[in-house]
């Protein structure tokens, strides 16, 4: 078991992340950030940012890597694909657990973990994942050619997919669970005036059947508890963000919305425990706000490490 | 080419090659899309744990990616990147769309035992 001390540990390691290593690093601060997936977080799923001010047009991969290596670049350690296994947060001293087996302790964790695509959470969506069902419109559309598919959902992702989808697809129906969308008036009158475009409102899927690819799904129409099947070969799931606070249930204050809840300088309930970005309460979520949080929260730590460092030494 | 720090296979001879001169082989077809990029990273972490195993990727949209695209293991996959491991040559697995550490470490483990 190894254990070594930083200043700071961030959990994440997307722009919010990257952004208060850079700040803390530059700042002397021992850093450590340790990111469960690929670093950069959901700007790598972006195919172009063109709204970073100072860059004109730049890839969300390219993006999230000269981040990283503006943190390395100042002393930040990153350790990527990892898996916290545990975590104590109580005290002064601060420790997290990654793989089972290795531990760091720091004087101040910063929380920016992020958000991830929701999924259905249905039977036969992990089965049929690659294999009929998608994410992701402009990965895997061409697969579609001709075909029918379906795209759940009813915010500005789904119908802004459906209609880049029709390019591909003979036809496209979305469902949609409630009888309203939750999208832009534009975006709504875009995908009804397409003629491609089919609506199933106030139903939900409840199942995804094929041998080895989808071939069909159950849909229950929500007024009439009617439950019909439909033969169908491509289904795409846009339906909105969770943050990723699983772990932090009963830990820090979330919530109801499972979103950490912080003070205007980004600290949680726990002293020495920051958050920032995507995970946090808050209206708007763009790469801009996951930098000022990251920024905000890493000069609030700075700050509460001097402070225990004086404390300290008195 | 693809924008990654894996070796890049460029041409169906390429592939052959590396099957035929390498023992364990997980092969990323994609593009440089969200659902690829992630599997490109989670390899390139992988690199030096899995000695064993050399990992390449290759561009899905190079007319010699057929080589991967028409795979019998591949039929049936609608989603990018398709993933496929050879052991001496032939295929031992193959996967459809994004996959997390766990699940890549898991194949790399059953289909590629030190």
């Amino acid at each position: 078991m190894l254990n070594e001390y930083y200043d700071t540990i961030v959990i994440g390691g997307g722009p919010a992340g990257l952004t208060a290593g850079i700040y803390l690093s530059r700042s002397k601060m021992k850093t450590l950030i340790l990111n469960e997936g690929t670093v950069g977080g959901q700007i790598i799923l972006t195919h172009e940012i063109a709204n970073y001010p100072g860059i004109e047009k730049i890839s969300g991969y390219q993006l999230a890597n000269v981040m990283k290596s503006q943190a390395k670049s100042f002393g930040c350690t990153i350790k990527s694909n990892i898996k916290i296994t545990g975590m104590d947060l109580t005290g002064d001293v601060k420790a997290v657990g990654i793989n089972n087996k290795e531990i760091y302790s720091a004087g101040s964790v910063i929380f920016a973990t992020g958000g991830r695509s929701r999924n259905l959470n249905v039977p036969g969506e992990e089965k049929f994942k690659g294999k009929g069902i998608s994410y992701c419109a402009t990965c895997d559309g061409d697969f579609f050619q001709d075909k029918n598919i379906i795209v759940v959902g009813g915010g500005n992702s789904a119908l802004e997919e459906a209609v880049s989808l029709t390019k591909y697809a003979s036809t496209v129906t979305i469902v949609h669970q409630f009888e309203n969308f939750q999208a832009f008036e534009h975006a709504v009158e875009e995908a009804q005036n397409n003629p491609k475009i089919n609506f199933m409102m106030g139903s939900k899927i409840k199942e995804f059947i094929g041998e080895n690819s989808l071939e069909k799904v159950i849909i229950e129409n929500l007024n009439t508890l009617e439950i019909s099947e439909m033969n169908i070969e491509g289904v795409f799931i846009f339906i909105g963000y969770q943050p990723n606070t699983e772990s932090l249930k009963g830990i820090i204050t979330l919530n109801d919305k499972n979103e950490i809840i912080v003070n205007e300088n980004y600290e949680t309930n726990i002293p020495g425990v920051f958050a920032a970005g995507d995970s946090i309460q808050k209206k708007y979520r763009q790469i801009t706000t996951a930098v000022a949080d990251g920024t905000i929260a890493a000069l609030s730590a700075i700050e509460y490490i001097n402070s225990t460092k004086i404390l300290n030494h008195a | 080419m693809l924008q990654t720090n894996l070796k890049h296979i460029l041409s169906e001879a390429d592939l052959k090659k590396e099957t035929t001169e390498n023992e364990n082989v997980m092969v990323c077809c994609g593009r440089m899309g969200p659902m690829c990029v992630p599997v490109y990273g989670i390899m390139e972490e992988l690199e030096s744990e899995y000695s064993h195993v050399a990992f390449r990727d290759m561009e899905f949209d190079s007319p010699d990616a057929k080589a991967i695209r028409n795979l019998p293991e591949c039929r049936g996959f609608a989603g990018l990147p398709f993933t496929v491991y050879f052991k001496n040559g032939k295929v031992a697995n193959a996967t459809s769309s994004i996959q997390s550490m766990e699940q890549v470490k898991s194949i790399l483990d059953s289909e590629f035992k030190k």
